[in-house]
């Protein structure tokens, strides 16, 4: 699969270098060429392309139109947000997932067709259950 | 009318006193503390601190009673976020969003925002019409179907004089309307029309295609 990822921090790193080694051609976007250096491994292979995942120019650059995966998990909400809804009703992209720490924002998001998952749900409830209460 | 502003910047704080002074009420909420805080000090209870694009700051915010949510923060993610969550979750009317890429303009109003401003379209506009030299002056847009209505002036020095319509290289789905010069009845141009310099064209072009349609009509 071809896959673009947008946010080269520990999440999006740790999924690329990951799809990466399964033999998947990933394109990593980030706005700081410094977060490749810390957070990719040096067996990367794919692209790591430096620039915000909200300008067409670059998701263009991306080669967005042959994707077949979106995932954002960029800093900002509405970063990915933004990214996602791009991703799929300007490039159709067929799968679209977006990263949305508000839990309500994710809920609305999921209604307007948005593929949307909410780590401060998902932590909570697994916290919840380490403490057993 | 209850209009609810997000983004107490400059803009923000300007439109939120000029609407006060037409009369509407008006909120005016700001995410960051220190320019909120100016803000309620000067404006009193029509300044509020929070985050325009969460539900919670919007609900207590009486979205739902407002009839317009005009978004004008820096950043152009924020400002659909807000548009988008007053749309669809408050079910408010009308939408406004800042826009600083003016690209992004279409893009949001395929997204469900009412209206959108780009001040560098704005001040392109006012430049065409200062400047009546100007190669590409646009008429009209139709947002609903992205195409606009321009008008081009065919440079002396241009490859397309003496050509024919037929031959320019036009972008795709782009018509030549009207040709007109000076002194004549309007010319409603065919494949075998020649182009002269100083031609006054009528052009209707999808948006994306402008740079193309002036480099193919102007191009020397």
């Amino acid at each position: 699969m071809k896959i673009i990822i947008m946010g080269c921090g520990r999440v999006g790193a740790q999924l690329a270098n990951s799809l990466d080694a399964e033999g998947h051609d990933v394109t990593i976007l980030d706005i700081d060429a410094y977060s490749f250096d810390r957070f990719l491994s040096p067996e990367f292979r794919g692209t790591a392309l430096l620039g915000s995942g909200i300008d067409e120019d670059i998701l263009r650059k991306a080669e967005i139109e042959k994707a077949d995966a979106f995932i954002a998990v960029a800093h900002g909400d509405n970063r990915n947000v933004m990214a996602c809804q791009m991703a799929k009703h300007t490039f159709r992209v067929p799968k679209v997932i977006c990263r949305i720490y508000d839990p309500q924002r994710r809920d609305l998001y999921i209604l307007l067709g948005i593929d949307a998952v909410s780590p401060t749900t998902l932590v909570a409830q697994m916290l919840r259950e380490k403490l057993g209460a | 009318m209850y209009i609810i502003v997000v983004g107490g910047g400059q803009l923000g704080y300007h439109l939120a006193r000029a609407l006060l002074a037409e009369s509407h009420e008006v909120l005016l909420i700001e995410k960051e503390a220190a320019p909120s805080q100016k803000l309620i000090n000067e404006l009193g209870s029509v300044a509020v601190r929070g985050d325009g694009c969460e539900a919670s700051v919007l609900a207590k915010a009486g979205t739902s009673r407002a009839d317009m949510l005009v978004a004008v923060t820096g950043d152009d993610e924020d400002n659909l976020v807000a548009c988008q969550v007053a749309k669809h979750k408050f079910a408010v009317p009308r939408t406004i969003a800042r826009v600083r890429n003016p690209r992004n303009e279409s893009l949001f109003r395929k997204l469900g925002v009412d209206v959108t401003v780009s001040s560098t379209n704005l001040i392109l506009e006012h430049i065409e019409h200062e400047m009546p030299s100007h190669p590409l002056m646009h008429l009209m847009v139709m947002h609903d179907r992205s195409l606009e209505i321009v008008e081009v002036t065919i440079p002396a020095g241009s490859a397309s004089v003496g050509r024919k319509v037929k031959d320019l290289a036009l972008p795709a789905e782009t018509v030549l309307s009207l040709i007109v010069r000076p002194g004549q009845k309007p010319v409603i141009p065919g494949p075998d029309t020649i182009l002269n310099a100083e031609d006054q064209i009528i052009a209707i072009s999808p948006a994306e295609s402008e740079e193309a349609l002036r480099a193919s009509l102007t191009g020397a």
